[in-house]
């Protein structure tokens, strides 16, 4: 699949001189939310914490980074750190409650603590805008001395390079020692233990590099949407990051993104050509996807072999 | 001979089962002590108390000195308790050389630093560098015993490595158990006696959790006391 990788970049760059501005700000937001996605990924792919909580760093995040936006900083860099500090912040707080939990347990105990983040920012509306939602974030500059970023382009080309930089090091970092040790705790636990390796302080690391990744992922839904409002962050886009990662193979904070672009796409554009029917194409998608792309994979790589 | 694995009064109760009675046991450092007895005995559950896989309802247990009795599994293995399980356990979505390396890297500074002597493992074990996944029950056996080596440990535990093998494959397992270096403390439980009586310096008789013999393998071969509680036939 690598000789897939060259002509995607390319396309991924060339399409906004391609599309209409509204197309590459909907491109923007699925690079967006495909980031959240890799998070995803390498909590339930990687490291076998099964997880429907992602939005919650996400959020956190991302309302930090609006937050500077508007009184502080117009610089992209200072919102990133920003994002990523206050996400991987509140995965080490969360960290306690899920650790120790795995399976169902970690996907319940993920899925309330990110009901309970939308709960709070509907309420929270001196900071959050409640579910009026957080407008009026300006443009940011990439870095000091650079020009803003006023155009969707400018914003999806900002967003596309960001999402390059995180994902080749995430890439990097699993095809090392960090990721065989996260392989080894999802594939057999008791004998990673046996082996001397501490458990819970290699899933805790995750967990929390998890959620530095969706706090960062928050600061560039800042810049590419300039608007927050509790629904960027509810069930259904937990429901469709995790769709997403199932599509594009669990193991793979790649094929995260690209599973969630199909999921988006399936939901943004096919459910223009048919009206009121976008829940079907969803559901549809998600029995393909358990069903057929299993079959489908194995397929390939036999073909490829 | 120092003793490197003692182990005073332990007690392990499932419920209403005494899986354990009070045990005591000494094992010399380099020795190699085999643990026999019917199923149920008690054998396994000792070696999970060893290793920390489980926590003793009473008794201590040290190594080298040690006490570990409250230490985790995680904290035992880095001070060089080493085990290889009744059913192989490798990590399947790993390569064999991998599994050797991420098995090795706590006690041996990294996995970088392992890599070397894991290639070493893995060409004298003679296995293949596919994915554990695809390897069969013996190589999986040989896996976990190249895993185990890789850890450097000075007391290993063997849980049934003979279950399941080949003819083949059990007397390849027989040679490199023999060759084990005697730096390595070994505490083996089997039922192929053939096995224990080769490799063990001595060797303890459990029944229904309770210690009914130590000694040679040619004074427990002899002893009636063991034939009376550990079936004739077996025996």
């Amino acid at each position: 699949m690598r000789w897939l990788i060259a002509p995607a970049v390319l396309a991924a760059v060339a399409a906004p001189w391609l599309a209409d501005p509204y197309t590459t700000a909907t491109l923007a937001r699925i690079l967006v939310l495909g980031l959240v996605a890799a998070s995803v990924a390498l909590l339930t792919g990687v490291a076998g914490l099964p997880t429907l909580g992602q939005t919650a760093p996400f959020a956190a995040g991302a309302y930090a980074a609006a937050t500077l936006a508007l009184h502080s900083s117009s610089v992209g860099v200072t919102q990133l750190l920003m994002g990523a500090s206050v996400g991987a912040a509140f995965a080490a707080l969360t960290t306690p409650l899920v650790v120790y939990a795995r399976g169902v347990v970690f996907l319940m105990i993920t899925l309330a603590i990110g009901e309970l983040v939308v709960t709070a920012a509907s309420r929270w509306r001196s900071v959050t805008g409640g579910t009026d939602g957080l407008a009026g974030m300006p443009s940011p500059r990439p870095l000091w001395g650079l020009p803003i970023l006023d155009t969707d382009r400018a914003r999806y080309l900002y967003a596309l390079a960001v999402v390059g930089v995180v994902l080749c090091v995430v890439v990097l970092l699993l095809r090392g020692p960090a990721g065989m040790y996260l392989r080894g705790c999802r594939d057999d636990e008791a004998r990673m233990r046996a082996s001397g390796h501490p458990v819970g302080a290699y899933l805790a690391i995750a967990y929390i590099a998890a959620g530095a990744i969706a706090g960062l992922a928050g600061s560039l839904l800042v810049t590419t949407q300039q608007y927050l409002s509790p629904a960027d962050f509810g069930f259904d886009v937990a429901a469709l990051l995790l769709l997403g990662v199932v599509i594009g193979g669990a193991g793979s904070v790649v094929g995260a993104i690209a599973g969630t672009a199909v999921v988006l796409a399936a939901r943004d554009w096919l459910s223009g050509l048919l009206p009121g029917r976008g829940p079907l194409l969803l559901g549809a998608l998600f029995i393909a996807a358990a069903y057929v792309l299993p079959r489908l994979r194995f397929m390939l790589r036999r073909v490829v072999a | 001979m120092r003793a490197l694995l003692a182990v005073d009064a332990l007690s392990r109760r499932y419920g209403s089962l005494v899986a354990l009675d009070r045990i005591d046991l000494r094992i010399g450092e380099g020795e190699r002590h085999a643990l026999i007895g019917p199923n149920g005995a008690g054998k396994t559950t000792l070696l999970d108390l060893v290793a920390g896989a489980a926590r003793p309802d009473g008794g201590r247990i040290w190594v080298a000195g040690r006490d570990v009795t409250r230490l985790g599994p995680a904290r035992r293995a880095r001070l060089g308790v080493g085990r290889i399980h009744q059913r192989p356990a490798a990590w399947p979505s790993l390569s064999t050389l991998d599994n050797i390396a991420v098995a090795g890297a706590r006690r041996c500074g990294g996995y970088r630093r392992t890599l070397p002597a894991a290639r070493q493992l893995l060409s004298a074990h003679g296995l293949p560098d596919v994915t554990a996944a695809q390897l069969s029950h013996g190589q999986r056996r040989q896996l976990e015993i190249a895993m185990a080596l890789a850890g450097r440990p000075r007391l290993l535990l063997l849980d049934e490595p003979a279950a399941g093998l080949s003819a083949v494959e059990f007397s390849q397992l027989s040679a490199v158990l023999r060759d084990l270096p005697r730096t390595v403390t070994v505490l083996l439980v089997e039922h192929r006696l053939d096995l224990v009586y080769a490799l063990a310096d001595r060797v303890t008789v459990l029944r229904d959790g309770q210690h009914v013999a130590t000694g040679t393998p040619d004074e427990i071969r002899a002893s009636s006391t063991v034939r009376t509680a550990y079936a004739e036939a077996v025996i």
